[in-house]
């Protein structure tokens, strides 16, 4: 008689531990945001312009402007996802390698400036200034590897992460006693200033720069992974080091062409990114490189869609997100937060997709 | 064999200690006794900072003198510099005395942050022969962080170029704060007076604060000002100053079509919004406060800067001969180069202020040696009137404000007081107000 009420406790425990409480989370999580988001959206949606609501204009406008950013967003990550896919390494130091390359280009861009031979032959101008971001991006990605990198390539993982920070801060601290704290005006050519109409969307010439070269640089590496032999060692080394060792491939070559190509992509984002807000400064590579590293992972790191679909989806989180899910709530300065809500949104993917969106599926252990 | 040694070296140790602390105390015992003026040192709160016959007096700095602020803190370095200079009654490179004590500063970085005003307050906390803190560089670093930390010991903080209305506001004035620098509450109401005033003739208003006490204060104060004024506010957002990305914020509040957008953020997110502004509201009037007033914005704001207002202490209109005539000299001659910034001055009238302070506390002592009560000495700089200062008139409120009387002007580019503007430009509009006057 005693024990018997605690036996069917017992029973009844065992049947509620049985249920998938996981799943059931997980799904009442999903449709709590997805009614947050969609009533959110549509209170903001059905606000006029008196009540703080926004017009069609606007919306254009903060989608060109969420596009046009995550396309350097995008650029820079993957030199992020492709260092990981074949170290497992985060190279923390690639914002810096981003910011050295926009930062050279300043000199020769801001020296054509005043020749004038910026506005007397611009596209001539450009590739020069841009050819010098790579050089400087390559150079320092390059050294970053052989320096700071592939004397720790047998050493813990922790090793080369805390070493990728400090070699970070070392280079912050090297253009600042260089060149000094203070930011630096990048000129622009008369051919980009003024607006443009694509299809109908408004959208500064800059932007329109920034969108076009940033795809067709995607588009050449995701060719260049897949059709040549270089590539395809890139993905065997990224697949398995020592068996692609075995197979012939110089596992070294192939990870000095990894920190090259990101230092080209980051190279091209430098200028694009100094063309967009017309100013360099020591500092400029910390927040884009955290956005984009929040980008390689979101989109699932080690894979180069990924990265590309991360960048382009923070930069619209960014720009798009705020206004359209908090303003409906009369939550005021909905821009101070979007920094907060980029991570929301990385969180909840990683919780429904833990390798993230073009990922694996499983969680990566970092 | 070991423990007992070990135990009466420990033992020796102790006894010794118990000695010089004995000595010690008969010490500061005696020379309180001798000076006499009412105060007991040995009972008194916060006790006094004694200052041996031979050694000088010790004032804290804490400012900003590296990295991208420099030239806010290193301003303020010369100008105390100066105040010792002239102690003796001219500026000819020798320091001046205090009650037959030279002068000797301890110079802190405080990085013009909330951490870097917590190092460089703890830091001097503990250096018991600190009389008193001439600091911080910016409100961050001293609003809930130097102001508490060194009020808790008893030493006064002394700001030239802290202008945070929540320094000396009642609720959050720490009791050992005071300030030279005009609070912004006055700057604000100003800005506010302009923009709704013939030259705007603004009727709505957006505004931009970053993260920092400085920009809120300020656009809390122009806010309130503006509305109560009768204009109308169509929005406010808040970036994040190491931010490059402001066309979406932007293109928000422009949906609210403001005749006037004021950001007072620092030099390099302001000038960037000056830029993405002219491309987003071409029409709206852009102002700006002394954070992004520098050469710097000008330079790389190029172009777009062009008629952009920047409200900041007028000190062309509020000078006098002396400082016109004598330390701007001096300042040139000593450091080879202009004035870094504004806040020298108010720097120098600050260290000015305090020495005289301490001229009235300290007790002399027979052997020569100084006590400096702390709470009196608080009580003496918190009891200034009607003080001549270099670029004002300085008359301190419980709260801890001295400049009561306040002259702001607005320039507009690239009439800016700055290289590369027009050193010796005039305001568009200047105004001077008391703290009674401004909500």
């Amino acid at each position: 008689m005693g024990t018997s009420p605690a036996g069917v406790a017992g029973v009844r425990m065992r049947g509620f531990e049985r249920l998938p409480w996981r799943r059931i989370i997980l799904v009442v999580l999903g449709i709590a945001i997805v009614l947050v988001v969609g009533i959110g959206a549509w209170k903001t949606l059905s606000l006029n312009g008196a009540e703080g609501g926004y017009s069609g204009a606007a919306w254009r406008d903060f989608v060109v402007e969420g596009v046009s950013q995550g396309a350097i967003y995008a650029m820079i990550a993957l030199g992020y996802s492709l260092v990981y896919g074949i170290l497992r390494m985060i190279n923390f130091a690639h914002g810096e390698v981003f910011m050295a390359g926009a930062f050279g280009s300043y000199f020769f861009a801001d020296a054509y400036e005043k020749s004038g031979f910026l506005d007397r032959d611009p596209v001539l101008a450009l590739l020069i200034i841009t050819g010098v971001a790579i050089a400087v991006s390559v150079g320092t990605a390059a050294l970053l590897e052989r320096l700071a990198y592939r004397p720790l390539r047998h050493a813990p993982r922790l090793v080369p992460l805390i070493t990728a920070i400090g070699a970070s801060l070392f280079l912050q601290n090297v253009f600042r006693g260089f060149f000094g704290p203070q930011p630096y005006g990048y000129p622009k050519p008369h051919i980009l200033t003024g607006g443009t109409t694509i299809l109908g969307v408004a959208m500064t010439r800059v932007q329109l720069l920034v969108i076009v070269v940033a795809v067709l640089s995607m588009v050449a590496l995701q060719l260049f992974v897949a059709r040549t032999t270089t590539g395809r060692s890139m993905r065997a080394v990224a697949q398995d080091s020592e068996i692609a060792s075995l197979m012939g491939i110089n596992v070294d070559r192939v990870i000095v062409i990894t920190f090259v190509i990101g230092g080209i992509l980051a190279g091209i984002a430098g200028v694009l990114f100094s063309l967009t807000f017309g100013q360099v400064q020591f500092t400029m590579g910390f927040r884009p490189g955290i956005a984009a590293f929040t980008a390689a992972v979101l989109g699932g790191i080690g894979s180069i869609g990924g990265a590309a679909l991360g960048g382009f989806l923070i930069g619209l989180l960014r720009a798009v997100g705020p206004p359209l899910i908090l303003t409906g709530f009369g939550i005021p300065s909905v821009f101070s937060v979007r920094d907060a809500f980029v991570f929301l949104v990385l969180v909840l993917v990683l919780v429904f997709r833990p390798g993230g969106l073009l990922g694996s599926g499983e969680a990566e252990k970092v | 064999m070991r423990k007992p040694r070990w135990f009466a070296v420990v033992t020796l140790l102790g006894a010794l200690s118990l000695v010089a602390a004995g000595c010690a105390e008969e010490e500061g015992g005696g020379g309180g006794g001798g000076g006499g003026g009412g105060i007991d040192c040995a009972t008194v709160e916060f006790g006094c900072v004694e200052v041996g016959p031979d050694d000088p007096i010790n004032i804290g700095v804490s400012q900003v003198i590296s990295g991208a602020d420099a030239t806010l803190g290193q301003d303020q370095v010369n100008g105390i510099e100066l105040a010792l200079d002239h102690r003796d009654g001219t500026f000819d490179g020798t320091d001046g005395t205090v009650l037959d004590h030279a002068v000797e500063l301890t110079v802190e970085d405080d990085g013009c942050s909330a951490e870097g005003g917590q190092a460089a307050a703890t830091a001097l906390a503990a250096d018991t022969s600190v009389v008193a803190v001439i600091g911080t560089s910016c409100s961050s670093g001293a609003l809930g962080v130097a102001d508490t930390i060194l009020s808790e010991k008893g030493i006064l903080l002394f700001s030239a170029s802290n202008t945070n209305p929540a320094l000396t506001a009642e609720g959050t004035h720490q009791p050992f704060y005071a300030r030279t620098a005009h609070n912004d509450r006055i700057q604000g109401a100003i800005v506010a007076e302009f923009a709704l005033g013939q030259d705007v003739g603004a009727k709505s208003a957006a505004t931009i604060a970053d993260e920092s006490p400085y920009t809120q204060g300020l656009v809390a104060a122009f806010e309130q000002n503006f509305e109560a004024g009768g204009g109308t506010l169509t929005g406010s957002e808040q970036v994040n100053s190491e931010d490059t990305d402001f066309k979406a914020p932007l293109r928000s509040l422009a949906e609210g079509n403001p005749d006037v957008l004021y950001f007072p953020i620092f030099v390099a997110a302001c000038t960037l919004v000056i830029k993405q502004a002219q491309e987003i509201m071409p029409d709206t009037t852009l102002i700006v406060s002394d954070g992004c007033l520098s050469s710097d914005t000008l330079k790389n704001a190029g172009a777009d800067a062009k008629g952009v207002y920047a409200s900041s202490p007028d000190i062309a209109a509020s000078a006098n001969p002396f400082y016109l005539n004598e330390l701007v000299p001096a300042y040139k001659k000593e450091f080879n180069s202009a004035p870094l910034s504004v806040f020298h001055s108010h720097a120098y009238d600050a260290a000015n202020i305090l020495m005289d302070a301490i001229e009235a506390v300290a007790i002399q002592n027979e052997d020569g040696s100084l006590s400096i009560p702390r709470q009196a000495l608080r009580d003496a700089v918190f009891a200034t009137k009607d003080y001549e200062g270099s670029t004002g008139t300085f008359t301190c409120t419980p709260l801890g404000d001295c400049a009561t009387d306040v002259t702001i002007g607005i320039f507009r580019a690239p009439g800016w007081p700055v290289e590369g503007g027009s050193p010796n430009a005039e305001a568009v509009y200047s105004d001077t107000k008391s703290l009674e006057d401004v909500l």
